[in-house]
């Protein structure tokens, strides 16, 4: 997979919040989180795409993201209204 | 309940199998003339956001209460996808009402959500239907579903399944086990192409009417706008359009993983350099040699054009994250206004210097 501007990423994880359930790693689709001693691991931060899937599926609030579609025209749509892309980040 | 369906989808259905909630219709496994037409058209753009399948509860072969229940969105591609590939399968399948919206895109617009699934599996009657309280989303519908909100209002667990249709008979054949490939999205050559017809159908309006405005401006000389003048130059400016348009919205895609840069807007950018780079050596050998400010008017006009174009293509990708399109949006948004700015400033001067002149 083709890799995309991987300091902007946003995906935290608190591995102490995590019950070991791996549903983060089954819905993950670029493999980014990796299971290592019955919790949760962030093993490749930078091929996130900020899906939201994990966060969504994670029972115990664990994981943190700032989750969107990555589409510019979509940004720049909404810019006009929210002013989105003067905001933090 | 899916009682009728629409009768442009008669088609598909192969009968029906009587259950407690009611008749189900038997999805074909055949795709027809019909199908392929439509999915082409759909590739095309025409009539794309309402190709649409009734929602509700339908059968491949013969499923019984132990059957698998598999949920899917309700665009007709997808649908067909599942048909194509659940060919000697016995399965249910819940189509939830996504608006026409294919799994990854609904799921991320929050229309593929926890409560379409839940009011889905109740509607639908499912807990009449089958005894294994257990349902087969997606896994690309996980970024709108929580399964554990699912179990806790329907009683159903949720299992993830595989990305891609085509895995799905390997899926339930190992006990509903996805190998770590089959949960990867990919992003290959062809997946790419099929996405370039509807890009080049959204451009085409815009891009079609800058060639037209560069036809005109090409035929303006020392006493105004000629046609004899825009004949014989017009079509040349306007194919610099066109070429520029093609970079961004075509090449930039089919080339992605080999154009230089991460940023698609610097991507598009090379691709447009290139395409200035290419044409300027036609026109060369056509004999229609430009000045080294056409050369920069051209470079400032038309590469920021291929830049912006295959920047919107971040919205066609697998892999481009919220934060990196804000980052990359805020930083080649100004360059490009800035480039067309002067682009355009560097043409008014030198068609004026040529009239005063």
């Amino acid at each position: 997979m083709m890799r995309y501007l991987e300091s902007a990423i946003t995906l935290r994880l608190d591995a102490s919040l995590c019950d070991g359930c791996r549903r983060c790693v089954e819905v993950c689709p670029h493999g980014v989180l990796a299971m290592e001693a019955r919790r949760a691991r962030i093993a490749d931060k930078g091929g996130c795409m900020e899906c939201g899937a994990c966060v969504k599926n994670c029972r115990r609030g664990a994981l943190a993201v700032r989750a969107g579609v990555g589409c510019a025209l979509a940004l720049i749509g909404n810019v006009a209204a929210e002013r989105d892309l003067t905001g933090p980040g | 309940m899916a009682g009728g369906i629409d009768p442009g989808l008669e088609h598909v259905v192969r009968g029906h199998l009587d259950t407690p909630a009611g008749p189900v219709p038997v999805v074909s496994t055949q795709l027809a003339r019909v199908d392929h037409v439509g999915t082409l058209k759909a590739r095309c753009g025409w009539g794309r956001m309402h190709y649409r399948v009734p929602p509700g509860l339908y059968a491949f072969g013969s499923p019984g209460a132990k059957s698998p229940v598999l949920v899917s969105a309700n665009y007709k591609l997808t649908f067909d996808a599942l048909r194509r590939e659940l060919g000697g399968v016995d399965a249910w399948l819940l189509v939830v009402d996504t608006d026409g919206i294919n799994v990854w895109c609904s799921a991320g617009k929050g229309i593929f959500s926890t409560e379409l699934v839940v009011r889905s599996v109740q509607a639908a009657g499912l807990a009449d239907v089958v005894s294994k309280r257990r349902l087969v989303l997606p896994q690309l519908a996980a970024p709108g579903v929580s399964a554990e909100e699912v179990r806790k209002q329907t009683g159903f667990y949720v299992a993830y399944g595989p990305v891609r249709a085509r895995d799905i008979p390997a899926f339930l054949a190992a006990g509903q086990r996805a190998t770590d490939e089959m949960r990867r999205v990919t992003f290959t050559a062809r997946e790419r192409i099929v996405l370039v017809p509807v890009e080049l159908a959204h451009t085409a309006v815009p891009m079609l009417a800058l060639a037209l405005v560069a036809f005109v401006v090409g035929g303006l000389g020392q006493h105004g706008f000629s046609l004899v003048d825009a004949w014989r130059y017009g079509w040349v400016d306007a194919a610099s359009v066109v070429g520029a348009a093609i970079a961004g919205v075509v090449a930039t895609p089919l080339f992605l993983p080999w154009i230089p840069g991460r940023a698609f807007s610097v991507k598009g950018a090379v691709a447009g350099l290139s395409w200035v780079a290419v044409w300027m050596a036609c026109r060369h050998g056509l004999g229609l040699q430009a000045g080294a400010a056409e050369w920069l008017v051209h470079t400032l006009l038309l590469v920021p054009l291929s830049s912006f174009l295959a920047l919107g293509f971040t919205g066609c990708t697998p892999f481009t994250s919220l934060s990196g399109v804000r980052l990359e949006t805020r930083r080649a948004i100004p360059a490009i206004v800035a480039s067309l700015v002067s682009g355009v400033a560097l043409a008014l001067f030198v068609l004026l210097e040529g009239k005063l002149g």
